[in-house]
């Protein structure tokens, strides 16, 4: 079973694309799907990836994000 | 897992936020939602409860930052944050008060209270986004915008040179005082955490991003990463500039700068305390 660690808030997520330019490991990708506030929202595609190296979610200006321990 | 209650499996940092607020109201990419994690994460780190605190901004962007946090709050006077802190801390000493000020509200409409505040070593927090602009009101030319940028205002490129406010703050008398940018989170943090914990008036100047106005005047592009390079490119740790002081020249120095103690303001005239009338 897949342990699920990147948690992407998509009411909050307003599609920065900031996580994105942080990530060492190229985890999130803008999607197509918006949110109620029209928003085209991040999803973590390659989530596997993810090393929990945080900086993401320190750097995520809305607080969408969070990275399970 | 304790989950909050209205984000289900979100960052635990929501518990001090106003959640019901949110999403606030910052541009994509805006560095204000960057400056509350930073914030909160050294306020965390001291063991101090958010709640417990008086978090004051005047008007602009910058300023609502204290009213998505879940803190008693004072906002909406342009420029006059600093008097309504002076009036907290004279009345409750023992509170902490941060500020939480745009460029614009701490140096333009509020520049006399600042050097009042920092000669008078008023014990509070004071917290400057520095986004190079007035971007509540559109994004026009500020105290801080840097020479030759275009903005709103400034069609041609501003011709004036920008106020250097952590050297200002020094020269006033403020006794902790570092600037830091949004592009480092730890670092961020760390200052912020310094300025809760001194006694006396601490300023951290933070670098953010506005890329809603600032970045598409000045740099031609709405893009956040785009400011955040532009913003990186232009700054230097104080540390590496004094060893290559050839590649410091014209940048902004990172840092922190001042962290001394002295007596903090208590108000011109005290009451003396019981038994000691008339004495000096
Ligand atoms: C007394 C007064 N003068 C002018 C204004 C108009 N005004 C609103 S926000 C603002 C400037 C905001 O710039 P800054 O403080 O840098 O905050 P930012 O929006 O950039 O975060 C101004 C001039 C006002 N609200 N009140
Ligand atoms: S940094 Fe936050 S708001 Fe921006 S795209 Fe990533 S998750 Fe969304
Ligand atoms: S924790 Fe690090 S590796 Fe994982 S998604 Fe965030 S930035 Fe990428
Ligand atoms: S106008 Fe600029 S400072 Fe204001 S919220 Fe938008 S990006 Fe942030
Ligand atoms: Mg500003």
């Amino acid at each position: 079973m897949k342990i699920m660690a990147v948690h992407v808030n998509k009411t909050l997520c307003k599609g920065c694309g900031l996580c994105m330019t942080v990530c060492p490991k190229n985890v999130y990708e803008i999607t197509s799907e918006t949110n109620r506030k029209g928003f085209n929202v991040v999803a973590a595609v390659r989530e596997s990836d993810c090393i929990k190296c945080r900086r993401c979610e320190v750097t995520c200006p809305d607080m969408a994000l969070w990275i399970e321990d | 897992m304790s989950a909050p209650e209205l984000h289900v499996g979100g960052n635990p940092l929501l518990k001090y936020m106003r959640q019901e607020k949110l999403p606030h109201f910052f541009c994509p990419g805006c560095g204000c939602g960057q400056v509350i994690t930073a914030f909160l994460k050294a306020a965390e780190s001291l063991n101090l409860d958010p709640g417990t605190m008086v978090g004051i901004g005047g008007v602009g962007c910058t300023a609502r930052i204290p009213v998505y946090i879940d803190m008693d709050c004072l906002h909406g006077v342009h420029g006059r944050t600093l008097a309504w802190a002076t009036g907290i801390k004279l009345h409750k000493p023992d509170t902490k008060v941060v500020v939480f000020a745009g460029d614009g509200d701490a140096l333009s409409i509020g520049g006399n209270h600042f050097i009042h505040a920092a000669r008078r070593n008023l014990d509070v927090t004071f917290i400057v986004v520095n986004n190079f602009n007035f971007a509540m009101t559109g994004g026009q030319v500020a105290p801080m915008t840097p020479d030759g940028s275009v903005t709103m205002t400034t069609p041609y490129g501003s011709s004036e040179p920008p106020f250097d406010m952590c050297a200002l703050a020094a020269t006033a008398g403020a006794t902790y005082v570092a600037r830091t940018l949004t592009s480092n989170p730890a670092q961020m943090t760390s200052f912020l955490k310094n300025a809760l914990d001194h006694k006396g008036f601490s300023v951290v100047e933070i670098l953010s991003q506005c890329p809603t106005h600032f970045g598409r005047y000045a740099l031609g592009t709405g893009s956040p990463k785009a400011l955040v390079d532009w913003i990186k490119e232009r700054s230097i740790p104080a540390a590496a500039a004094e060893k290559k002081p050839e590649e410091a020249v014209g940048k902004y120095l990172l840092g922190e700068f001042v962290n001394i103690e002295r007596p903090v303001f208590r108000g011109s005239t005290v009451y003396p305390a019981a038994g000691e009338e008339g004495k000096k």
